[in-house]
């Protein structure tokens, strides 16, 4: 089944995955220098725009787009990047009178102003914005709820304030701050914040493995995806992999199983430790908490750890992750990260099913297991903490785990504003940027509330039901 | 001797832990600890032909908890001189 609009939550996401496809198309028939010329046109062919004031604005942000796809802007060490010309400029202005406003007697908001911000004019009130001092005192005091307080979106998305605008209203991302989570480019409405793709090096990658005769290429798949391509079986979605080139698909879940059972004799030895496996929130510590760096746990992230694992038993091989996380096209940069050498997200891999023509709802029912329940439910909030006590338990330990599961970064910033005060209760802060877990990831087809027990049921079909089990496999 | 015994998904579901876990055994039992290298291998390419595993450079398909003693005495044993 190829992508449609119904396919994906936003058409944001529907024309960034033409882009994706158009690039993916141009590079098989070998046409890459006609790309900027013919991707345009093909995307959108007119004569009416669909969401802009003409045809060749739109035509130019697709143009920007490609840029993104292939790689994006070259100077901004951040995956996450601004499309300037394709951000609406939407209004600044924090506080607006609705149509509730009945110009009532009472005035309550133009008393409640400091800043004599307020009048009534012509039965509505009205709001200075040049004199507006954005407290919200006025739409606290309405009584008919008129007055709304409004946020843009990208700013609206980042919790942690790494958004604000430039000299011209565009939206502008602070490097110092992003943690690369990719909340911002799932929320803007007209698809001006886009992560960059790696597409293009994992096409090179495949095609210079000579069908994995040079080397062989490694797909590693989040768990999450249990929740994603569900037109399909997830063995269909692994012979799709294997006919787009993979030697093989391993799950990354073997390499959190890998990780809960380091994780556990970690935090038993130390007494109080942070996840690591959510590079956005790893790298949200790094920036915003660095006294609490040195209780972030020294395990890799389970991307890291499989991918490991894979290269010591076939040295020569190369390893793609795929899944749902912006945030990972930032982890597999850093020098520390020899395992994984590209990342493709499920936006991207769906792209590269449909312009390579594989469905996967018509493959053959191939398999994929590695891992046990422990290390697939870490796609969702809570299975983290969950993995981690079960190592504990296998492990015969006597520590007393208070696990506190941070569910998007919101609930990471409250645990570890505590933590840095010493007066977290818990012991040990599961941390997920993204609400909902993995699942919650900015580079998911689609999030349904139903995700969770999608990865659950994932979770219970694991041959291996023990953490130790699953992992004996790497200790041989 | 190098041994790979196939972990890829199709070998696992199949009983290729329990392989390497009789191997294991196997290899202690006959005190082969110095010349038998036992090793993982992800997908060796004979998904549909039961757990495969490689020694030296020859595969040896279908082996199951049954077989490997048997396969272990002909592929292994002989092959080092051992009787």
């Amino acid at each position: 089944m190829e992508a449609t609009e119904r396919s994906f939550d936003t058409n944001v996401q529907l024309m960034k995955y033409k882009v994706l496809k158009s690039v993916v198309e141009h590079f098989d028939r070998d046409e890459m220098v006609d790309i900027y010329h013919d991707a345009p046109l093909e995307i959108i062919p007119g004569p009416k725009p669909i969401a802009r004031c003409c045809i060749y604005k739109e035509r130019a942000i697709v143009g920007e787009q490609l840029k993104m796809a292939m790689g994006g802007e070259k100077g901004n060490a951040n995956v996450i990047q601004v499309i300037k010309i394709a951000c609406d400029e939407c209004t600044v202005d924090r506080y607006h009178v609705g149509k509730a406003c009945r110009g009532c007697l009472a005035h309550r908001c133009e008393h409640a102003c400091p800043t004599n911000a307020i009048s009534v004019v012509d039965g509505r009130a009205r709001i200075d914005q040049e004199k507006c001092i954005e407290c919200g005192r006025c739409a606290a005091a309405c009584p008919y709820s008129a007055i709304m307080q409004y946020t843009r979106p990208c700013e609206n998305a980042c919790k942690i304030g790494a958004i604000s605008m430039d000299k011209d209203n565009a939206c502008e991302i602070d490097n110092e701050k992003c943690i690369s989570c990719g909340a911002c480019a799932y929320q803007c409405p007209f698809g001006a914040i886009v992560d960059r793709s790696f597409i293009l090096d994992v096409l090179q990658l495949m095609k210079d493995s000579e069908h994995n005769q040079k080397y062989r290429v490694y797909a590693v798949v989040a768990p999450s995806i249990s929740s994603q391509f569900t037109y399909a079986k997830i063995g269909q979605v692994v012979a799709g992999l294997k006919k787009l080139g993979f030697h093989d698909v391993v799950e990354a879940a073997l390499g959190a199983d890998m990780v809960a059972y380091d994780e556990a004799a970690e935090l038993a030895e130390k007494g109080f430790l942070t996840s690591s496996c959510c590079p956005a929130f790893v790298s949200y510590i790094q920036k915003s908490f660095p006294n609490l760096v040195d209780k972030v746990s020294h395990n890799p992230s389970p991307m890291e750890a499989v991918a490991r694992f894979i290269k010591r038993i076939d040295p020569q091989a190369k390893c793609v992750f795929i899944g749902p996380c912006t945030a990972k096209k930032m982890e597999f940069q850093k020098p520390e990260v020899v395992g994984i050498d590209l990342v493709l997200t499920f936006e991207e891999l769906q792209a590269l099913f449909d312009a390579r023509k594989v469905c996967p709802e018509e493959q053959p029912d191939d398999v994929l297991d590695n891992a046990s329940y422990y290390g697939r439910i870490f796609a969702r909030s809570g299975g983290l903490s969950d993995a981690v006590a079960q190592a504990l338990k296998e492990q015969g330990s006597d520590f007393d785990l208070k696990a506190v599961a941070c569910d998007g970064i919101e609930q990471c910033k409250v645990a570890l504003l505590k933590a840095g005060k010493g007066v977290l209760p818990e012991n040990f802060i599961e941390g997920m940027a993204c609400v909902g877990g993995c699942i919650g990831g900015a580079a998911c087809i689609s999030h349904a509330p139903k995700d969770k027990n999608e990865v659950n049921k994932y979770g219970r079909e694991a041959k291996e039901k023990t953490i130790s089990d699953a992992i004996s496999v790497t200790r041989i | 001797m190098e041994i790979y015994v196939c972990i890829g998904s199709s070998c696992h579901l199949k009983g290729s832990y329990n392989i390497i876990a009789a191997l294991k055994r196997l290899v202690a039992e006959n005190h082969l600890e110095d010349q038998v290298s036992l090793n993982a291998s992800f997908c060796l390419g004979h998904c549909q032909d039961g757990v495969t595993m490689k020694i030296n450079e020859e595969l040896v398909t279908g082996v199951n908890v049954d077989n490997i003693e048997q396969i272990f005495r002909e592929k292994v044993m002989k092959e080092l001189d051992i009787k």
